[in-house]
């Protein structure tokens, strides 16, 4: 079983990288988002410091958006989620590996990326490793909250707005923990622990939950 | 085909009955509640008259989160035991609450412009009120996008059970953070802190708009039967024609 789930996962890390794949493309579309607000709101090095942890929270989550829709929608167009489904590994591994694959080939590196951006945004050393280290915690919530939405739509011809739509509202406590957490690491009025605990509870609940309502929702797909 | 459809049926026969009946005495109620409230009720001390807008604001956001809790509950229908009509009940449900979000939003704003002088304040009751509002947004959105009734059905069912996590935190988010919009008044522990001569037009208007929430909802069920049964009827006639052609 663990050899299977290794499969599974080792599978959909290679599809993402390989041509097709599309893991870069997230990447690009948050630098090029975190390009776009100097331009919106001025360049004041000034408020952009201020302002930048939101928004590389705002262009994570974003980001994390564009990719979802290919989660379980390729393998459902080629067949090979029937497959997965009548495999004996059982389906809430399958969910678990492909979405812990896709947080590794979208959502890890838009953790990664962030200080760097950050550096264009002005932010301070304090700032930058507070924006990573919630961004390393978030985004695996972000991912697992998003493959509700994945599974919902995986049989959809246009899921990616709709999937948008549905997740967005959920994830909505995961950007204000994240955030908060990141504020109270520069303004030092609560511990920075606190918030960021309840974010992690927040990651492990999506894990869980995010896991087992997708496998939900790709049961009660068919039949 | 018949049996499928035998439940309905009953369900038919009984809302014919019911809907007149559920409507009229709602609507009396809430006519009743509604004369009390513009009426008899005395403007408050310190609001004046702008304190009649509770008789329409709280009703419709008891009825916003009641009409989610029974769409999760017909969710768990579908899911669990397969119910032909839990997901009519839930896919009925959703634009009417949704509608009842949105008024609760709109009286709100109306209440809050002289009162704390702005139109919204992010504040964490009336945040996650919006994002109900969104939810039932996003539900209505889901059931428009599958063509096939029961898949549509058991994908919205998921999604209305994910989404119920927001119910307890519409509930408590004034008890859990300092907002400023009040705590709750009417259903507390050691009573109520409303005065009784606002308080009995409020709780016949809410009375009433539920009673017109309830023969909304079965009214909309049968729309929906009868429309799953025109589709059906469509599919079979279309299949029958097809079959002609082949032969």
């Amino acid at each position: 079983m663990i050899a299977a789930f290794i499969v599974l996962f080792r599978r959909d890390l290679m599809l993402g990288a390989r041509i097709g794949g599309g893991a870069g493309v997230g990447l690009v579309f948050f630098l090029m988002l975190v390009t776009i607000m100097p331009f919106a709101v001025g360049p004041d090095m000034a408020l952009l410091a201020r302002i930048g942890p939101a928004i590389l929270w705002v262009a994570a989550l974003l980001a994390t958006l564009i990719g979802l829709d290919r989660l379980f929608q390729a393998d459902d167009e080629d067949g090979s989620l029937d497959l997965l489904r009548m495999s004996p590994l059982p389906l809430p591994l399958v969910v678990l590996a492909k979405g812990l694959a896709h947080w590794i080939s979208t959502g890890l590196p838009l953790a990664l990326a962030a200080p760097f951006l950050g550096l264009l945004l002005a932010l301070e050393p304090k700032a930058l490793l507070a924006v990573t280290g919630t961004l390393l915690v978030g985004t695996p919530a972000l991912t697992f909250i998003g493959a509700i939405g994945a599974a919902l739509t995986a049989g959809m011809r246009r899921g990616g707005l709709i999937l948008s739509v549905l997740v967005l509202p959920l994830m909505i406590p995961v950007l204000i923990f994240g955030i908060s957490a990141t504020a109270a690491a520069l303004s030092g009025t609560i511990p920075f622990m606190t918030p960021f605990s309840i974010l992690i509870a927040l990651a492990l609940f999506a894990l869980v939950s995010g896991t087992v309502a997708a496998t939900l929702a790709i049961q009660n797909a068919e039949g | 085909m018949n049996l499928t459809f035998a439940n309905p049926s009953r369900f038919l026969a009984f809302a014919r009955l019911a809907i007149p009946w559920v409507g009229a005495l709602g609507a009396v109620l809430a006519g009743i509640g509604f004369y009390g409230a513009f009426a008899l009720a005395p403007a408050d001390y310190q609001q004046g008259e702008t304190v009649r807008i509770i008789y329409i604001h709280v009703p419709a956001a008891w009825l916003s989160t009641a009409c989610y809790g029974m769409m999760a509950l017909s969710s768990i229908g579908t899911l669990v035991w397969r119910h032909p009509l839990a997901d009519v009940s839930a896919k009925a449900m959703a634009p009417i609450g949704a509608a009842f979000t949105f008024l609760c939003l709109i009286t709100g704003s109306l209440w809050g412009r002289p009162m704390w002088g702005a139109w919204w304040v992010w504040d964490a009751r009336l945040t996650s009120v919006l994002v109900l509002f969104l939810m039932y947004c996003g539900i209505l959105a889901l059931w428009n996008a599958y063509e096939d009734p029961a898949r549509a059905g058991r994908a919205a069912a998921v999604m209305t059970l994910v989404g119920a996590i927001n119910l307890p935190i519409v509930k408590f988010s004034v008890d859990w953070w300092n907002t400023l919009h009040q705590p709750a008044s009417v259903f507390r522990m050691g009573g109520s802190t409303i005065d009784a001569s606002m308080l009995w037009p409020l709780l016949t208007v809410a009375l009433g708009l539920t009673l017109v929430m309830v023969c909304l909802h079965m009214a909309a069920m049968r729309n929906e039967i009868l429309r799953r049964r025109v589709r059906t009827l469509g599919l079979m006639a279309a299949s029958r024609e097809t079959q002609g052609f082949s032969a």
